[in-house]
């Protein structure tokens, strides 16, 4: 079973996020990075098939030299290979303009499943993988909590709204995006940091068709309060106070 | 290309409530670039259609019976083209992001997803779980696809009218549709029903462990509130699945929301932020929850609340 997990390398989670000068993107230099969560997700997913299956890891990642960090991490805890497209804009792209990247390396890697995560934290726009499997020409299912394999064909659990869910079965090679939160995420051990220098990292260079995207990023800014929001100072006892003279006067709870 | 044709949703037999949201933002849209409003839905536009829309497409065929993302995306192309829009505007919905996306890379196009606000020839969205927003214009060369935020434009001022009628029968064959679906099911029966309560003390990450917990259970019990999560509490099984609210969980609008250690990711505030009356308990200033709460607290969660805990009781026993 050949399995590719594509990853993407977002700002770490608590980052105090600063806009850059020309108000296109973030300022990047003080920030520090990590995989995206519903990515790491997706590689749990994609280590514990191999463990039952068989077959191979690789991890294929789009990004600036950066990126090589978190590469190197998915290699640490279990991926067998990583494909890494050497891209130094990647958020000047729009999704599709990503999932062409993603096509064109994944196209010879003869893969019966690939996975991503259903959405990044940074840009979020959540289609990277449905793209992706519509160029390939490879059915998909989204938000998925459960993946079973039986011989040539997946069975999945999606998620749906409201606390539904269903299963859905379709033919290999398939497409998943998974969900957050479903599995416990492994650690790398001190022998896979070790085996991940070893390991093979292709290197691929992205083409610049940037010129092509049919949406653009024109502006990033702090968003503009619509609510105003008293803030209550003072150390805990004091705002415990004031947070009751809210709950009674104003708010009236109590 | 001309028209704004929004692309609505049903739930079962009724209509998504995001649906009449998303038609308030084509009707805007259109309103705004002067062009024609239509709404098409699978399965009929029945009971569905605002005084603004002056085209309906019933787009229908057995094999759309059951939601499959080919079935869908096929039919919806076919529409598309005959339509020929300029824009294709979608409510956000689970059903949206599996199928939207492809359909709209059909036509070279990239969806702009999850957008908040429709401005000047600019959509907006929000990045970073909402620390910062967006403008994203369109530059491509077909149909503008658009998903709209569930919230985030509102569907009361929609009158009902009547209209045309098309009905639209796609080429579809049994062999184009490559998954199939099973039956809808739900985990556990509900117990707890978030919706209905007042008050609601809601806990996150920030809360660390499950040791943790009971220290805004303490909380909770003293305002006599229901306790509630987001989804990463759940997900680590620090409280059953039914507590969470959120996009996944449940949508609550209570008298009061208290939301502890809960940085505010969007796919929480769209659960939450109907609520009369938040307040945000946070360490980091910059979480996205003080901009939905009414009063905030920067501060250590595990002083704060047990000082409020205190505070309440008193203020219960005097």
């Amino acid at each position: 079973m050949q399995i590719v997990v594509a990853i993407k390398q977002v700002p770490a989670r608590d980052s105090t996020i600063r806009i850059a000068p020309h108000g296109r993107w973030i300022e990047e230099p003080d920030l520090s990075f990590e995989i995206n969560e519903p990515d790491a997700y997706a590689l749990e997913t994609a280590l514990l098939l191999k463990e039952k299956h068989g077959g191979e890891v690789t991890v294929l990642c789009a990004g600036p030299d950066r990126a090589r960090s978190t590469i190197r991490d998915a290699l640490a805890k279990g991926a067998d290979r990583a494909i890494h497209i050497e891209c130094e804009n990647l958020e000047s792209r729009d999704t599709l303009g990503v999932a062409r990247l993603l096509a064109g390396a994944v196209r010879q890697e003869k893969a019966d499943l690939i996975l991503t995560g259903l959405q990044s934290d940074d840009l979020g726009m959540g289609q990277t993988g449905v793209v992706l499997a519509q160029i390939l020409g490879i059915p998909h299912a989204t938000i998925v909590m459960e993946v079973e394999i039986q011989g040539s064909s997946l069975r999945v659990k999606r998620e749906l709204e409201d606390g539904w869910f269903q299963w859905v079965e379709m033919p290999l090679p398939a497409l998943l995006t998974i969900q957050s939160g479903i599995s416990k995420l492994r650690y790398a051990t001190l022998m896979g940091i070790k085996k991940a220098k070893t390991k093979e990292v292709c290197h691929l260079e992205a083409g610049s068709d940037i010129d092509l995207s049919s949406v653009t990023l024109h502006r990033v800014y702090v968003p503009e309060k619509k609510k105003q929001t008293r803030m209550i100072d003072g150390g805990p006892a004091e705002a415990a106070a004031q947070l009751v003279d809210v709950l009674r006067s104003e708010v009236r709870v109590l | 290309m001309n028209g704004v044709l929004a692309i609505l949703e049903r739930k079962g037999a009724a209509w998504n409530r995001i649906s009449g949201e998303a038609l308030a933002a084509a009707r805007n849209l259109a309103t705004h670039e002067r062009q024609p409003l239509w709404c098409a839905a699978v399965g009929g536009t029945d009971g569905f259609v605002a005084g603004a829309v002056t085209r309906a497409y019933a787009v229908e065929h057995e094999l759309l019976e059951r939601y499959t993302a080919d079935g869908y995306t096929l039919a919806l192309e076919q529409l598309i083209r005959e339509a020929d829009p300029a824009y294709v505007v979608f409510p956000h919905t689970y059903q949206v992001r599996d199928f939207a996306p492809g359909l709209a890379a059909r036509f070279g196009e990239t969806l702009i997803a999850d957008v908040v606000g429709i401005g000047e020839g600019v959509f907006v969205r929000q990045l970073l779980q909402g620390k910062l927003n967006a403008d994203y214009r369109h530059t491509g060369g077909g149909p503008c696809f658009v998903s709209i935020q569930s919230g985030a434009f509102r569907a009361g001022d929609l009158a009902p009218g009547t209209c045309e009628v098309k009905v639209f029968t796609p080429r579809l064959d049994r062999s184009q549709i490559r998954s199939q679906p099973g039956e809808p099911f739900r985990m556990a029966a509900k117990t707890v029903d978030l919706a209905s309560a007042p008050v609601i003390v809601s806990v996150g990450r920030g809360i660390k462990e499950q040791d943790n917990i009971p220290i805004v259970a303490e909380l909770a019990r003293a305002l006599g509130a229901e306790l509630a999560a987001s989804r990463p509490i759940c997900d680590n099984g620090w409280l059953p699945m039914e507590r969470q609210v959120g996009s996944s969980g449940q949508t609550v609008s209570p008298k009061l929301y208290l939301a502890v250690g809960i940085s505010g990711a969007i796919q929480h505030l769209v659960g939450m932020k109907g609520s009369k009356s938040v307040i945000a308990i946070n360490k980091d200033r910059d979480a996205p929850i003080f901009e939905v709460a009414d009063y905030g607290v920067v501060g250590d969660l595990f002083e704060v609340v047990p000082a409020l805990t205190a505070a309440v009781r008193k203020a219960k026993g005097a």
